[in-house]
């Protein structure tokens, strides 16, 4: 066979190895970036249950109009967040609140056996367990994406074409992970 | 995990080109032994039958096995305790659309999961499973039927399971055939010691065929299911609670008369804990599940939630050498840590009424509930505008 096709065919087997590989790395990007956005999906689930919630427990707490307050004020807080880092720290003020929110509520007997604060509570109980979900998620997808792109060879292709390692989103406080569950 | 998908797909592809080849050396010897000479034609034939219940299965599958187990419909307001779990594990697998919610009225607490793809399935609860779970526990019956969505679990059972199904019928007519019939054997100049091994041969393949695919296509099924189980540890992140789905409902099993573990054949191997099989407690070649003890003994055996936690609790348990599960760098070496559990207190006759009201509800019953505190379930096919409370004598509207 001519040298020259031997050129060609390892040229192109080439060509098509780091086609596969940016494609591959495209694709988990890509996979990273979706995976955030259901972080902020559930976030923004949070914040449009919260105001339903208010008007459900208004009627029933009336002498708890701080709690209530502060509540609202951690929602407008964590909605009008910029950054990420700003952003993690209101959610989870906006946290704190409604968990003070549900402990007061165990003083209204009337209001806990409503059915409306009832599939309220299942629902803001669940966001929470999505919100940490796709939190997980999110993680696994970074996690997935960097090795990726360090290991050899995609981390040439990598270095090359710019895709830069995904950031973790982890809680910084080490007690606060180890802190129990919250359930409402 | 992604990896893992990748290799049951490339798995699938392998068992069903294997099922294939036995479907064709079957057709082959049957037509071979009607007709002599015939073998072509007869392969022919079997590839046709193979193409026809492939198509069926993958485009109506999903809806006839629903349809067997008589599962409804449900939708978020029926049960959105069920429907927020479902969706909660939908975002933990990471699946790229929420499978339907189906409830199947059964005492046996029991799942199953069904499908074509990821974009395209549906997971069914009994309404059972929801009267005694708690969330925990019911998250890890969820998860593993989630994960035989997300590992193509589902397609592989449809597949692979209707050539088993497609090799056995055929088997059989020749069986029935070879019992009730002469074949017409036209002038053959092959001697006849030749003639007779040949004869020979073929029989026993035919006879064996069945049975042979049956138990490759088992010992997957099994290993599926321990994937399954691996795969729902780490969505969760809380092997306990699958761990303790299982064991109630092996209790259930050992303790329920056994008019009440029925289920369709076809279905019953797709369930999470089989309910035709449940009461034995070792596994055979012809198992479709592990032993629920095994399985239980595993995941509590986890030192945390990944894959590797799984594989060593296996090989301990178990006392196999190798892994189960092949783990590379990508889908995480390390150990992944158990989180806390959701500790909701649940009460026993709120599950029970929440479970029955769903499929109340999934039938289209209206809920009314009286100021005296008396609750109607109001049929669709119910004509009039308003109702009276038989208690306190209110009129409702309809």
């Amino acid at each position: 066979m001519n040298p020259v096709w031997i050129i060609v065919i390892v040229v192109a087997l080439l060509v098509l190895f780091v086609i596969f590989m940016f494609n591959r790395l495209v694709r988990l990007r890509n996979e990273v970036t979706n995976a955030w956005a259901q972080i902020d999906v559930q976030l923004k689930r949070r914040h449009d249950l919260i105001p339903n919630l208010i008007e459900t427990v208004r009627g029933y707490m009336k002498h708890e109009r701080e709690t209530l307050e502060a509540v609202t004020e951690a929602r407008t807080r964590a909605m009008n967040a910029k950054d990420i880092s700003e952003k993690i720290e209101a959610e989870k003020g906006l946290m704190g609140t409604l968990i003070r929110l549900f402990a007061v509520a165990e003083n209204y007997p009337d209001l806990k056996a409503s059915t409306n604060f009832l599939a309220l509570q299942e629902e803001l109980a669940s966001t929470e367990n999505k919100i940490s979900f796709a939190r997980q998620y999110y993680n696994d997808t970074v996690y997935r994406y960097n090795t990726a792109t360090q290991v050899f060879p995609a981390n040439i292709i990598a270095g090359i074409f710019g895709f830069k390692a995904g950031t973790f989103f982890t809680v910084e406080n080490e007690a606060e992970r180890a802190a129990p569950k919250v359930s409402f | 995990m992604y990896e893992l998908v990748r290799a049951n797909k490339i798995r699938s592809a392998a068992l069903t080109l294997f099922m294939a080849l036995i479907l064709f050396l079957v057709s082959y010897a049957i037509a071979e032994y009607a007709v002599p000479g015939s073998g072509y034609i007869g392969v022919l034939i079997g590839f046709v039958l193979w193409i026809i219940l492939t198509l069926i299965s993958f485009y109506a599958g999903p809806s006839i096995y629903l349809a067997l187990g008589h599962a409804r419909k449900i939708k978020k307001e029926d049960n959105p305790r069920l429907f927020n779990i479902v969706e909660e594990m939908t975002i933990a697998s990471g699946l790229p659309k929420m499978p339907d919610v189906y409830i199947i009225e059964d005492p046996m607490p029991n799942a199953f999961a069904t499908g074509r793809n990821p974009k395209v399935s549906a997971i069914a609860v009994t309404t059972g499973l929801l009267q005694i779970m708690n969330r925990d526990e019911l998250q890890g019956v969820i998860a593993h039927e989630m994960a035989h969505v997300k590992n193509r679990d589902v397609l592989y059972m449809l597949v692979v399971g209707i050539m088993v199904g497609v090799i056995t019928i055929l088997a059989d007519l020749f069986v029935r055939g070879f019992l009730y019939g002469r074949r017409s054997r036209s002038a053959s100049k092959a001697p006849a010691q030749a003639q007779a091994i040949i004869l020979i041969v073929g029989i026993i393949v035919i006879v064996l065929s069945p049975i042979i695919a049956r138990i490759v296509y088992l010992a997957i099924s099994r290993k599926r299911e321990y994937l399954a189980d691996a795969s729902a540890a780490l969505f969760t992140r809380y092997p306990e609670g699958l761990a303790s789905a299982l064991e109630k409902i092996e209790a259930f099993v050992q303790n329920a008369p056994p008019r009440l573990l029925k289920a369709n054949a076809t279905l019953a191997p797709m369930y999470i804990v089989n309910p035709l099989t449940a009461k034995k407690k070792r596994d055979s070649l012809f198992s479709t599940h592990p032993s629920t003890e095994n399985r239980i003994r595993i995941l509590r055996g986890m030192g945390g939630a990944s894959f590797v936690d799984y594989n060593a609790a296996y090989k301990k348990i178990i006392g196999k050498a190798e892994d189960l599960i092949k783990v590379d760098k990508e889908g995480g070496e390390g150990t992944v840590s158990v989180r806390s559990p959701s500790g909701e207190e649940v009460d026993k006759k709120v599950l029970s009424r929440e479970a029955m009201d769903t499929l109340w509800k999934s039938m289209d019953y209206q809920f009314i509930t009286c100021s005296c505190g008396l609750k109607f379930k109001i049929p669709p096919t119910f004509k009039g505008d308003r109702i009276v409370c038989p208690r306190c004598g209110t009129v409702h509207d309809v």
